[in-house]
Protein backbone atom coordinates (compact mmCIF):
# COMPACT_ATOMS: atom_id res chain seq x y z
CA UNK A 1 0.00 0.00 0.00
CA UNK A 2 1.66 3.82 -0.91
CA UNK A 3 2.54 5.15 2.22
CA UNK A 4 -0.09 8.26 1.39
CA UNK A 5 -3.20 5.99 1.39
CA UNK A 6 -2.23 5.12 5.10
CA UNK A 7 -3.87 8.51 5.89
CA UNK A 8 -7.10 8.31 4.36
CA UNK A 9 -7.12 4.34 5.23
CA UNK A 10 -10.46 5.51 7.80
CA UNK A 11 -10.97 1.49 8.57
CA UNK A 12 -7.24 0.93 9.63
CA UNK A 13 -6.64 4.30 11.60
CA UNK A 14 -9.96 3.33 13.17
CA UNK A 15 -8.76 -0.26 14.23
CA UNK A 16 -5.62 1.74 15.46
CA UNK A 17 -7.30 4.27 17.36
CA UNK A 18 -9.70 1.84 19.25
CA UNK A 19 -6.36 -0.32 20.05
CA UNK A 20 -4.72 3.13 21.49
CA UNK A 21 -7.79 4.29 23.44
CA UNK A 22 -7.78 0.52 25.29
CA UNK A 23 -4.07 0.93 26.01
CA UNK A 24 -4.16 4.42 27.39
CA UNK A 25 -7.97 3.68 29.08
CA UNK A 26 -6.18 1.26 31.27
CA UNK A 27 -2.75 2.65 31.84
CA UNK A 28 -4.48 6.20 33.15
CA UNK A 29 -8.43 4.73 34.24
CA UNK A 30 -9.23 8.21 32.79
CA UNK A 31 -11.45 8.10 29.70
CA UNK A 32 -10.75 12.53 28.70
CA UNK A 33 -7.53 11.90 29.40
CA UNK A 34 -6.93 9.03 27.26
CA UNK A 35 -8.78 10.68 24.70
CA UNK A 36 -6.23 13.41 25.08
CA UNK A 37 -3.22 11.45 25.04
CA UNK A 38 -4.66 9.11 22.14
CA UNK A 39 -5.19 12.53 20.22
CA UNK A 40 -1.80 14.17 20.43
CA UNK A 41 -0.24 10.70 19.67
CA UNK A 42 -2.61 10.20 16.37
CA UNK A 43 -1.74 13.91 15.60
CA UNK A 44 1.80 13.61 15.94
CA UNK A 45 2.47 10.63 14.57
CA UNK A 46 0.45 11.45 11.05
CA UNK A 47 2.43 14.15 10.59
CA UNK A 48 4.94 12.48 9.37
CA UNK A 49 3.50 9.55 7.84
CA UNK A 50 4.74 10.10 4.90
CA UNK A 51 8.25 7.98 6.57
CA UNK A 52 6.58 4.99 7.41
CA UNK A 53 7.13 1.76 5.69
CA UNK A 54 3.67 0.73 6.04
CA UNK A 55 0.93 -0.17 8.92
CA UNK A 56 3.23 -2.10 11.24
CA UNK A 57 5.73 0.62 11.67
CA UNK A 58 3.20 3.46 11.89
CA UNK A 59 1.59 1.48 14.63
CA UNK A 60 4.82 0.72 16.37
CA UNK A 61 5.47 4.39 16.03
CA UNK A 62 1.99 5.75 17.16
CA UNK A 63 3.08 3.12 20.38
CA UNK A 64 5.98 4.82 20.99
CA UNK A 65 4.70 8.07 21.28
CA UNK A 66 1.65 7.34 23.46
CA UNK A 67 3.54 5.78 25.70
CA UNK A 68 5.22 8.84 26.24
CA UNK A 69 2.15 10.52 26.82
CA UNK A 70 0.77 8.09 29.69
CA UNK A 71 3.97 8.45 31.47
CA UNK A 72 3.85 12.43 31.91
CA UNK A 73 -0.12 12.24 32.74
CA UNK A 74 0.92 9.59 35.04
CA UNK A 75 3.66 11.30 36.37
CA UNK A 76 1.31 14.16 36.96
CA UNK A 77 -1.68 12.81 37.96
CA UNK A 78 -0.65 10.79 41.37
CA UNK A 79 -3.46 9.24 42.15
CA UNK A 80 -4.92 7.94 45.51
CA UNK A 81 -6.54 4.75 45.45
CA UNK A 82 -7.02 2.84 48.99
CA UNK A 83 -3.91 0.51 49.22
CA UNK A 84 -4.87 -3.11 48.41
CA UNK A 85 -8.04 -1.68 46.23
CA UNK A 86 -6.12 -3.68 43.27
CA UNK A 87 -5.64 -6.69 44.49
CA UNK A 88 -8.01 -9.41 44.55
CA UNK A 89 -6.62 -12.19 46.30
CA UNK A 90 -9.47 -14.56 46.11
CA UNK A 91 -9.48 -14.40 42.22
CA UNK A 92 -5.70 -14.26 42.25
CA UNK A 93 -5.04 -17.35 44.56
CA UNK A 94 -5.62 -20.09 42.13
CA UNK A 95 -2.78 -19.20 40.44
CA UNK A 96 -0.40 -20.28 42.83
CA UNK A 97 -2.69 -23.22 43.58
CA UNK A 98 -2.38 -24.42 40.22
CA UNK A 99 1.24 -23.73 39.86
CA UNK A 100 2.66 -24.74 43.13
CA UNK A 101 1.68 -27.61 45.39
CA UNK A 102 0.32 -27.26 49.16
CA UNK A 103 4.35 -26.96 50.17
CA UNK A 104 5.36 -24.30 47.52
CA UNK A 105 6.97 -26.34 44.89
CA UNK A 106 6.60 -26.77 41.80
CA UNK A 107 3.60 -28.85 40.69
CA UNK A 108 5.44 -31.92 38.29
CA UNK A 109 3.91 -30.85 34.78
CA UNK A 110 4.19 -27.06 35.63
CA UNK A 111 8.03 -26.96 36.10
CA UNK A 112 10.05 -24.46 34.12
CA UNK A 113 11.56 -26.11 31.16
CA UNK A 114 14.91 -24.82 29.36
CA UNK A 115 13.74 -22.44 26.43
CA UNK A 116 15.53 -22.96 23.11
CA UNK A 117 16.61 -20.26 21.28
CA UNK A 118 14.75 -17.15 22.53
CA UNK A 119 17.12 -14.81 20.46
CA UNK A 120 15.80 -16.82 16.78
CA UNK A 121 12.10 -16.71 18.37
CA UNK A 122 12.75 -12.84 19.05
CA UNK A 123 12.98 -12.48 15.08
CA UNK A 124 10.04 -14.06 13.62
CA UNK A 125 6.83 -12.79 13.58
CA UNK A 126 4.64 -15.66 14.43
CA UNK A 127 6.48 -15.38 18.50
CA UNK A 128 5.73 -11.41 18.70
CA UNK A 129 1.83 -12.01 17.80
CA UNK A 130 1.88 -15.09 20.25
CA UNK A 131 3.68 -12.88 22.93
CA UNK A 132 0.91 -10.20 22.65
CA UNK A 133 -1.90 -12.42 22.68
CA UNK A 134 -0.17 -13.60 26.10
CA UNK A 135 -0.21 -10.13 27.49
CA UNK A 136 -4.15 -9.50 26.16
CA UNK A 137 -4.70 -12.62 28.40
CA UNK A 138 -3.05 -10.93 31.86
CA UNK A 139 -5.94 -10.33 34.52
CA UNK A 140 -6.75 -6.28 33.89
CA UNK A 141 -5.21 -5.16 37.29
CA UNK A 142 -1.75 -6.95 36.91
CA UNK A 143 -1.35 -6.40 33.12
CA UNK A 144 -1.80 -2.90 34.17
CA UNK A 145 0.97 -2.48 36.10
CA UNK A 146 3.03 -5.03 34.25
CA UNK A 147 2.81 -2.51 31.30
CA UNK A 148 3.30 0.41 33.44
CA UNK A 149 6.84 -0.95 35.25
CA UNK A 150 7.73 -2.69 32.00
CA UNK A 151 6.47 -1.27 28.61
CA UNK A 152 6.19 2.49 29.90
CA UNK A 153 9.41 1.88 32.13
CA UNK A 154 8.47 4.03 34.49
CA UNK A 155 10.11 2.76 37.90
CA UNK A 156 8.72 0.98 41.31
CA UNK A 157 7.94 4.28 42.67
CA UNK A 158 6.55 5.97 40.36
CA UNK A 159 4.17 3.00 39.51
CA UNK A 160 3.38 2.69 43.16
CA UNK A 161 2.69 6.84 43.30
CA UNK A 162 0.34 6.64 40.22
CA UNK A 163 -1.83 3.45 41.39
CA UNK A 164 -1.29 4.24 44.92
CA UNK A 165 -0.38 0.58 45.92
CA UNK A 166 2.18 0.04 48.93
CA UNK A 167 5.52 -1.71 47.06
CA UNK A 168 4.77 -4.66 48.87
CA UNK A 169 1.57 -4.94 46.77
CA UNK A 170 3.09 -4.00 43.73
CA UNK A 171 5.79 -6.85 43.88
CA UNK A 172 3.06 -9.04 44.36
CA UNK A 173 0.87 -8.33 40.85
CA UNK A 174 4.43 -7.90 39.34
CA UNK A 175 5.25 -11.93 40.36
CA UNK A 176 1.99 -13.03 39.43
CA UNK A 177 1.95 -10.83 36.00
CA UNK A 178 5.61 -12.50 35.29
CA UNK A 179 4.27 -16.08 36.70
CA UNK A 180 1.48 -15.80 34.21
CA UNK A 181 3.18 -14.44 31.49
CA UNK A 182 6.32 -16.90 32.04
CA UNK A 183 3.95 -20.26 31.61
CA UNK A 184 2.08 -18.42 28.80
CA UNK A 185 4.70 -17.97 26.32
CA UNK A 186 6.22 -21.56 27.28
CA UNK A 187 3.02 -23.24 26.58
CA UNK A 188 2.17 -21.10 23.49
CA UNK A 189 5.56 -21.13 22.19
CA UNK A 190 8.40 -22.73 23.22
CA UNK A 191 7.10 -25.66 24.14
CA UNK A 192 4.08 -25.94 21.73
CA UNK A 193 5.46 -28.21 19.04
CA UNK A 194 5.02 -26.86 15.83
CA UNK A 195 4.41 -23.58 15.02
CA UNK A 196 3.99 -21.75 12.02
CA UNK A 197 7.18 -19.66 10.85
CA UNK B 1 14.78 -23.53 53.08
CA UNK B 2 13.16 -21.77 50.49
CA UNK B 3 10.32 -23.33 48.62
CA UNK B 4 9.35 -22.26 45.07
CA UNK B 5 6.75 -19.96 45.57
CA UNK B 6 9.24 -18.12 47.73
CA UNK B 7 11.85 -18.44 45.42
CA UNK B 8 10.07 -17.18 41.94
CA UNK B 9 8.93 -13.98 44.36
CA UNK B 10 12.78 -13.02 45.37
CA UNK B 11 13.83 -13.63 41.59
CA UNK B 12 10.90 -11.49 40.35
CA UNK B 13 11.80 -8.55 43.53
CA UNK B 14 15.28 -8.94 42.43
CA UNK B 15 14.08 -6.92 39.02
CA UNK B 16 12.61 -4.19 41.45
CA UNK B 17 15.48 -3.99 44.20
CA UNK B 18 18.40 -4.91 44.96
CA UNK B 19 17.90 -8.45 47.59
CA UNK B 20 19.68 -8.93 50.70
CA UNK B 21 22.55 -10.38 51.26
CA UNK B 22 20.27 -13.45 53.46
CA UNK B 23 18.31 -13.24 50.62
CA UNK B 24 20.60 -13.67 47.90
CA UNK B 25 22.18 -16.21 49.76
CA UNK B 26 19.12 -18.39 50.26
CA UNK B 27 18.03 -18.49 46.75
CA UNK B 28 21.00 -19.28 45.20
CA UNK B 29 21.17 -22.55 48.06
CA UNK B 30 17.72 -22.98 46.18
CA UNK B 31 18.86 -22.13 42.29
CA UNK B 32 21.54 -25.36 42.89
CA UNK B 33 19.48 -27.40 43.41
CA UNK B 34 16.10 -26.78 41.94
CA UNK B 35 16.04 -27.09 37.97
CA UNK B 36 12.65 -25.32 37.66
CA UNK B 37 13.65 -22.27 39.46
CA UNK B 38 17.15 -22.21 37.45
CA UNK B 39 14.77 -22.29 34.37
CA UNK B 40 12.54 -19.70 36.06
CA UNK B 41 15.35 -17.62 36.85
CA UNK B 42 16.50 -17.47 33.01
CA UNK B 43 13.08 -16.75 32.28
CA UNK B 44 13.05 -13.72 34.19
CA UNK B 45 16.16 -12.10 32.11
CA UNK B 46 14.41 -12.82 28.71
CA UNK B 47 11.16 -11.78 29.36
CA UNK B 48 12.54 -8.72 30.74
CA UNK B 49 14.96 -8.73 27.41
CA UNK B 50 11.49 -9.36 24.99
CA UNK B 51 9.30 -6.56 26.96
CA UNK B 52 12.43 -4.43 26.82
CA UNK B 53 12.80 -5.00 22.76
CA UNK B 54 9.13 -4.51 22.64
CA UNK B 55 8.64 -1.38 24.26
CA UNK B 56 11.39 0.23 22.08
CA UNK B 57 9.25 -0.91 18.90
CA UNK B 58 12.08 -3.51 17.98
CA UNK B 59 10.33 -6.42 17.49
CA UNK B 60 9.81 -7.40 13.89
CA UNK B 61 6.90 -5.72 13.28
CA UNK B 62 8.82 -2.57 12.55
CA UNK B 63 12.52 -3.50 10.98
CA UNK B 64 12.97 0.21 9.86
CA UNK B 65 10.99 1.88 12.27
CA UNK B 66 12.12 5.32 13.77
CA UNK B 67 13.04 5.26 17.45
CA UNK B 68 10.99 7.27 20.06
CA UNK B 69 10.73 10.72 20.16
Amino acid sequence: MPHSSLLTDDEFLDSLRRQMLKFATMQLSDSHLAEDAVQEALIGALKNAKSFGGRAALKTWVFAILKNKIADALRQKQRSVAAGSLLHEDEENEDFAALFDTKGFWQKDERPAAWPNPEESMRELQFWRVFEACLENLPGNQARVFMMREFIELDSVEVCASVGISIGNLNVMLHRARLRLRECLENKWFLAGEHVC
Amino acid sequence: MLNCRDATCLLSESQERTLSLKERLSLKMHVMMCSGCRNFSDHMHKLHQIMHAYAKGEDVRSPRSPRSP
